[in-house]
């Protein structure tokens, strides 16, 4: 067990930590960009990064990668994220999820016309997977692919896509054959987001926010060149999608750290001193920290296995779960701390507020990327070995559902 | 960066986990139980004659100075056996206390036969409810003898040298004690743990030694090296629950399925198991602070101690709670757990105790 960088890989951390210093503050203003800069920041701080040899760092160079290993991948990641970097999910579908989709089941022609430029910020995606009555059960998916000479109508509708109304291309499950039992009937395709009947509709969220669109597919058509591996493939295709997912800490911010409560709790006058000097408050707090830090040593642990030749398995599920409970509980007690004020502060106090952004996007996180109830699923069968969920739908044709 | 165990220390937890498997069977502590022997001798021998109980004990002082780390994989199969010994007692806080404020000829003489399990050793910080060093010790050293009384010290009854907290003169000591004086009188506790001994240790006037060290310095140190090498215990009490209760899941039919089929008991354990990873990558990580002297090694050990008091409490409550009706039988193993768990959650400081450490060192 060490947690040095070896002489290497400290090298490595002090190259990006200069070349950081130098590049990372022209677009470190992220949080502050209204969406339309917020993208092109996010592209034009990716095509920066392209140049350096700092994107796709552990990829192939096949592919356009940097071919580096996976603790210099995460090395740099690490340090990106001590800056104010526009890293959202416009760039990360991209760099992470579609180059790694297409690197496993794209054509010659897929992965030289998608992948460098991915990597280069020049294309952006959007994942179109969720419908409304497919969530949690993503493989109950809806919309229609029907083949019609060379090429494919779409029809269906899809939720949940991030920033699908800035992105270039979309990734695409769809149902290709309904006679088959709901996982088997599956494809995979690329979507160019420009096209004909395709309709993006903002979904106005709790947050009062729209990051997240309805995408609404209405005759469109796409050649067979945009098919990603085999008919029928699609479920393991989007297995891949999400599984890459599974080490990318993606939208967890260390908001609402036990620090920032500790300051808190510091100013609150209490009938018997400040609110820190309870043994209550203590004792809350200490608990948030030591989820704060199992989540993040438990991902350390994670990164070190994938870096040793160990990919991540569904134990990985806990760091999100974890990451999005805590979250939840700690803004809710920082709005407790407060007594009133917690519920009503001054619009120019703009670091309590963050409690209120807090404690709302924690919902959106307890049911993105697989809800808490998944997880624990995942956990109980894929680590623990206990029994599957009895299932209704299980080798019955999808039609017959 | 590397977050794994090497290999040798992989080999060794293997060693440790087959050898106590052997002694430690539920039917041996059962056996304990029923002849109210607080020491299980047999395996004490055995930890002793695989060199286990000298692991992170200096060279110098007839151990096999091997690191934090090592002792914690050893403490980790201790805890998943429930094992009936005072290696917290001896190892884990006196003898470290002894390395850490003795002087050379107090390490010279009593190290190695703590190393060696020849003699064993009780730590003694308490006189009666309440947090450690809450306020000065009423048991006083004066003169070079010792009088006053601890109350309770674990596994005091079977060991034969005492660490203790006193006054002195100069403010907070540590006190050397030989137990087998006539001015020493010892009183059995009821103590909640059946395979854990308890006692009040009354000195009356009694020869003793102060260790050379700094004692407010040395408690600390020891309390922090205690929280890491203890996490690890609860850490393989709380895996022993959590497979045992699984175990049972999957066994166990009810309405016509298994019970470990319902999400009722399978959000129940992946929880469990949550709490234990994450006390698992804290406890890692601060054992290799401590090892390192890395500056964050306090607040480490105080943050995996919270994790680990949670993990274990979770398990080996619902343990019992998933076996039903059985778990509450003697002959059902859960009630080893249930009890220790109690043991570990208290002996060297509570939750709340070490939440205001931990708040204190972020806090600094």
């Amino acid at each position: 067990m060490d947690f040095n960088d070896s002489p290497e890989d400290a090298k490595f951390r002090t190259e990006v930590q200069q070349w950081l210093a130098a590049n990372a503050p022209t677009y470190a203003n992220a949080s502050t960009l209204s969406e339309h800069d917020y993208v092109a920041s996010a592209k034009a701080w990716q095509a920066c990064k392209a140049a350096a040899g700092y994107a796709g760092i552990s990829k192939s160079p096949s592919i356009g990668g940097a071919g580096r290993s996976e603790m210099q991948s995460i090395i740099f990641d690490a340090e990106e994220n001590k800056y104010d970097l526009p890293l959202g999910p416009v760039i990360k579908i991209g760099e992470h999820m579609v180059v790694s989709l297409l690197e496993k089941h794209g054509t010659p022609e897929q992965i030289e016309q998608f992948c460098a430029p991915t990597l280069k910020g020049e294309i952006t995606w959007c994942q179109l997977f969720s419908e409304p009555g497919a969530g949690s059960d993503l493989a109950n998916v809806r919309t229609k692919a029907i083949q019609d000479g060379d090429e494919w109508v779409i029809n269906g509708q899809k939720v949940w896509s991030s920033w699908a109304h800035h992105a270039d291309w979309g990734i695409l499950l769809a149902r290709t054959d309904p006679t088959q039992v709901k996982h088997k009937g599956l494809s995979f395709f690329v979507v160019n987001m420009k096209s004909p009947g395709i309709d993006i509709r903002p979904i106005r969220q709790i947050s009062g926010e729209s990051d997240f669109n309805e995408t609404f597919m209405t005759d469109l058509r796409l050649p067979d060149s945009c098919r990603v591996g085999n008919i029928g493939d699609g479920w393991a295709c989007a297995i891949t999608v999400l599984t890459s997912e599974r080490l990318s800490s993606g939208e967890m911010k260390d908001s609402e750290s036990a620090k920032r409560l500790i300051e808190l709790a510091q100013q609150i006058d209490t009938d018997s001193g400040k609110a820190i000097d309870s043994n209550a408050v203590q004792e809350k707090i200490a608990y948030f920290y030591s989820l704060e830090q199992g989540q993040r040593n438990f991902h350390s642990r994670l990164l070190s296995d994938f870096s040793n030749g160990k990919p991540p398995g569904a134990e990985a599920a806990l760091v999100k779960y974890i990451y999005s409970n805590r979250l939840q509980q700690s803004a809710g007690f920082a709005m407790e701390l407060q007594g009133m004020n917690g519920v009503g502060i001054h619009p120019d106090d703009s670091s309590a507020a963050t409690f209120y952004e807090s404690y709302i996007w924690s919902t959106a996180m307890r049911v993105a990327g697989g809800a808490d109830e998944v997880l624990l699923n995942q956990i109980a069968e894929r680590v623990l070995g206990m029994p599957a969920e009895i299932r209704g739908d299980k080798n019955v044709p999808f039609n017959e559902l | 960066m590397n977050f794994d165990l090497s290999d040798d220390q992989k080999m060794l937890a293997d060693q440790a986990k087959k050898m106590l498997e052997q002694y430690a069977t539920p039917d041996r502590l059962r056996q304990l139980i029923d002849n109210n022997d607080d020491l299980d001798q047999p395996l004490w021998q055995a930890l002793s004659e695989l060199g286990f109980l000298g692991a992170n004990i200096p060279e110098a002082y007839g151990g096999l100075g091997l690191s934090a780390i090592e002792l914690a994989v050893v403490a980790q199969e201790l805890g998943r056996a429930n094992a009936a010994v005072p290696f917290t007692s001896s190892i884990v806080l006196a003898a470290k206390a002894i390395e850490l404020g003795g002087s050379e000829e107090q390490k010279d003489h009593w190290l190695p036969q703590l190393a060696s399990g020849e003699i064993t050793a009780c730590f003694g910080i308490a006189e009666g409810a309440g947090q450690p060093l809450a306020k000065l010790p009423s048991c006083r050293f004066d003169n070079g003898a010792l009088t006053g009384t601890k109350t309770p010290v674990a596994d005091a009854s079977i060991t034969q040298l005492a660490v203790i907290s006193c006054q002195t003169e100069a403010g907070l000591g540590l006190a050397l004690v030989d137990l087998q004086q006539d001015s020493v009188q010892l009183e059995a506790l009821n103590s909640f743990d059946e395979l854990r001994g308890h006692s009040s240790i009354r000195f009356n006037n009694t020869p003793a030694q102060l260790l050379t060290g700094d004692a407010q310095s040395c408690i600390s140190q020891v309390l922090h090296f205690g929280a890491v090498i203890t996490a690890f215990e609860q850490i393989g009490a709380a895996e022993a629950c959590l497979h045992m209760a699984r175990d049972y899941a999957m066994e166990r039919q009810i309405f016509g399925r298994s019970l470990a089929s319902y999400q009722a008991i399978k959000h129940k354990l992946a929880q469990i198991y949550i709490h234990i990873e994450t006390a698992r990558a804290n406890a890692l990580y601060a054992a290799w602070a401590l090892s390192n002297q890395a500056d964050d090694a306090f607040e480490a050990a105080a943050t995996c101690r919270i994790s680990a008091l949670t993990a274990l409490e979770n398990a080996a409550r619902e343990n019992l709670q998933v076996h039903g009706g059985i778990g509450y039988t003697f002959e059902a193993d859960c009630h080893f757990y249930y009890r220790r768990e109690r043991t570990l959650a208290t002996n060297i400081g509570s939750k709340s105790f070490w939440s205001q450490q931990l708040i204190r060192h972020l806090a600094a």
